[in-house]
């Protein structure tokens, strides 16, 4: 039979091994904190599935639909942000249903460790009329994946699998078992399920509201929604991350853990809050269970105790619930520690240089985004993927072309791919005036150096064309396109003046590798005490490898220096010194 | 047993993840039920970053809460002073006594506190190395944590057999030897 054997697993890889384990043929992603590492892990398994980075999350969603219609199990993942992107093709397979099991894996994040919002993935898949499953922890994650693909088949529906940055980044115990053998599903051509015109459309419309009434009623009775019942007391409606921090707080309290929080187990509920005396719905985020187990006429507690940011934590739901406070020592008042660019980091030196101009940014998504911060505080704007380029041209639409000279829009090489085109098309097409800076890093930086298209090699490992960007900005139109090298500051300047003032699109590359991805030794660089006249040129830029001694002269930390030699290059008084070169 | 509460504190780019991949694989070695957390994603670039490890009979929550923690490893003094709450009444804090100026420091809007390990040891358990000279020594300074985690074994109950174990299972290959003599140093130093 089967292994039994026992590991820890991250939930992200969790994921992976349950889609492995549930047959899944074809996998599409675009990364996105916390979301990345599910394509990650899943490439150990090439040998039996197909997966791969897409350029944005759209098209990941789509490829995936493609392999379902014609009857592979399939899936895409993505981070909540990324749902949006991917809302066009997720809105109308809703309508589709499946022929091989479907689920769009995406990844919320409480608390913003790594985003733009907070929103809630339950809110935008109960829009779309999607079921969502949620995880509590790693061995739920795998376990979970292979009933998302069981019910999506069994019910004709794309499931929505919902995790968030605590699951997803946390690791646990989970069996492993051995992957199923699923036969691919024929594909029979019936337009009237997968040509979403009006006419088919309504009727679809019809039939997954039917679909999904027989879910709910099949919910009651699912053993992923359990009750433990214990004290009657309390009683607790919880799912995903927040029933770990309930069954630390509230080890005596009764519980009912939904797994599947889109449709919801009406009967379930109902019979469950007629057994306990006072009834808590626990949930991360919005009130989305809270709500409509409230319109039906059942008195809970939720929001009003509990807040709709954040995570949850065990003390906090002491302190709501039984009004105990924790005991700890009062925390010690100190400065606080954001993220920065990285040492060496070739962003710095092109806001450097941005920021002496003094010219403004549309900001986009990506580690680039830490410009906005001190010392460097060159962002004006950061939306989402893409936007800084079209906001850019909105701006110059609303204000005019001098007006825009003093701007500039700074976007990543991949998050150029996966969006920025689109409105770059859109600043060529409308005669548009405006400078884009494309931070070509030559990879994905934030979310851990995952490859796109302009990188030569795909998830699998395999060589792949690499899309020449200076090539592709010429050929939707652009005339100027320049590359230079983000640490040549001299001509980094003259070409941001030059391009700046022209009546034009222009298009900057500045291309340099992510400091993190460079190997070799480098170069050691020493601030010279002595010949340090203390003006502090050199720590314009805000690189953490800098400080001050006592006396307020310059040291280079070595164990953090990577030696990019920037700020041998800002010194004007010779006091930083190259004194070991380096293969870099 | 009651689930043990580790933390690991420190500079987004220090190690911090090898480190709770090696207590993880420790416990899991153990027999105990394991839950680990960790940060992933834009505060890794040189922010403050936190993990958790808890190990025992059976594990619920991922995260350790404040006033949980039997362990607190702080790879970077200020990390130390930013989390040391989160220690029990008995709890051991084991800290790096390195500095690493946080961004409002580097521009002078904020002052980095003095005193620190004073400060802390009027309340807490404190042991302390300046590993990251200590690793200089030993030829490499990126195996500092290891150093750090040879205190906190002095702290925990698993044997130098079983640290050795998952040292080698975890760490790259190529650095195996030189993690184990970092390891030692830490187990074998006789902190105040």
């Amino acid at each position: 039979m089967s292994e039994m054997k026992k590991v820890i697993m991250l939930g992200n890889e969790a994921i992976a091994r349950g889609a492995y384990e549930a047959g899944v043929k074809v996998s599409a992603a675009y990364p996105g904190t916390p979301s990345t590492e599910i394509s990650e892990y899943l490439v150990q398994y090439k040998d039996d599935l197909y997966c791969e980075w897409s350029p944005n999350e759209k098209v990941a969603a789509e490829v995936a639909v493609g392999a379902s219609v014609v009857g592979v199990r399939a899936m895409c993942c993505m981070k909540h942000v990324g749902f949006n992107v991917a809302a066009d093709p997720a809105y109308t397979v809703s309508y589709m249903g499946v022929n091989g099991g479907l689920v769009i894996v995406v990844a919320d994040d409480p608390g913003l460790y790594s985003s733009q919002n907070e929103q809630d993935t339950r809110m935008v898949a109960r829009a779309a009329q999607l079921p969502v499953l949620e995880p509590a922890d790693s061995s739920e994650a795998k376990e979970f994946m292979k009933q998302a693909f069981e019910l999506s088949e069994q019910f004709d529906r794309p499931f929505v699998f919902r995790t968030t940055t605590r699951l997803a980044h946390s690791q646990g115990v989970v069996e492993l078992r051995e992957r199923k053998q699923i036969e691919d599903k024929p594909y029979e051509k019936d337009i009237r399920k997968t040509v979403m015109m009006p006419g088919n459309a309504k009727l679809r419309h019809i039939e997954i509201e039917k679909r999904n009434l027989e879910l709910a009623e099949a919910a009651n009775t699912l053993p992923i929604n359990k009750v433990e019942m214990k004290d009657t007391k309390i009683g607790v409606i919880t799912s995903g991350i927040p029933y770990q921090y309930v069954k630390e707080a509230l080890p005596d309290a009764s519980v009912l853990k939904l797994g599947m929080v889109n449709p919801l187990p009406r009967k379930l509920i109902e019979d469950f809050a007629s057994r306990v005396e006072e009834l808590y719905i626990i949930e991360e985020l919005d009130p989305v269970i809270e709500e409509q187990v409230k319109s039906w006429g059942i008195r809970a507690v939720g929001k009003e105790i509990f807040t709709v940011q954040g995570e949850y934590s065990a003390n906090m739901i002491r302190r709501a619930v039984l009004g105990e406070e924790p005991n700890f020592k009062t925390p010690a008042q100190v400065p606080v520690r954001p993220p920065i660019l990285c040492p060496g980091c070739p962003h710095r030196s092109v806001y450097y240089v941005v920021k002496k101009l003094g010219l403004h940014v549309a900001g986009d998504i990506g580690c680039y985004t830490l410009g906005a911060v001190a010392p460097l505080g060159v962002v004006d704007t950061t939306v989402c993927m893409g936007s800084s380029i079209s906001s850019l041209h909105g701006m110059e639409k609303a204000k005019g072309k001098d007006y825009i000279k003093n701007w500039v829009a700074a976007i990543g090489d991949s998050t150029f791919l996966h969006t920025g085109i689109n409105s770059l098309m859109n600043m060529v097409y409308n005669n548009a005036t405006g400078t884009v800076l494309i931070l070509d890093n030559s990879t994905t930086g934030m979310t851990g150096h995952q490859d796109h298209a302009a990188t030569g090699r795909t998830l699998q490992g395999d060589p792949a064309y690499a899309i020449d960007i200076q090539g592709l900005c010429r050929a939707v139109g652009v005339k100027h396109v320049t590359e230079v090298n983000a640490f040549d500051l001299e001509t980094l300047e003259k070409t941001i003046k030059e391009e700046t003032a022209r009546d034009e699109v222009s298009v900057i590359i500045t291309k340099t590798p992510c400091v993190l991805l460079s190997k070799g030794k480098k170069p050691l660089y020493i601030a010279h005490e002595d010949k340090c006249r203390k003006c502090g040129m050199c720590m314009k830029p805000g690189c953490p490898a800098m400080t001050r001694r006592e006396n307020g002269s310059i040291r280079i930390d070595d164990t953090m220096c990577t030696g990019c030699g920037l700020c041998m290059d800002l010194c004007r008084f010779g006091a930083i010194e190259l004194v070991k070169a380096g293969d870099r | 047993m009651a689930a043990k509460n580790i933390m690991i504190v420190g500079v987004g780019g220090q190690g911090t993840l090898l480190t709770s991949r090696i207590l993880g694989g420790l416990a899991t070695a153990g027999g105990y039920d394991v839950k680990l957390s960790e940060v992933h994603g834009m505060a890794q670039r040189g922010g403050s970053v936190v993990t958790f490890v808890r190990y025992g009979e059976k594990v619920a929550e991922p995260i350790v809460e404040e006033g949980q923690a039997d362990v607190l490893i702080a790879f970077e003094r200020l990390e130390a002073l930013r989390y040391a709450h989160f220690l029990k009444e008995d709890g051991a804090l084991i800290v790096n006594d390195w500095r690493i100026d946080p961004i409002p420091v580097v521009i002078g809007a904020a002052e980095y506190p003095e005193g620190i390990i004073e400060t802390l040891k009027k309340d807490y358990k404190v042991y302390t190395v300046n590993a990251t000279e200590e690793s200089k020594k030993l030829g490499n300074p990126r195996v500092f944590n290891l150093i750090v985690l040879g205190i906190a074994a002095q702290h925990m109950d698993f044997t130098v057999e079983e640290w050795y174990d998952v040292i080698e299972r975890t760490v790259p290959p190529k650095t195996i030897d030189i993690n184990k003599k970092a390891f030692d140093v830490g187990y074998h130093l006789v902190s105040e």
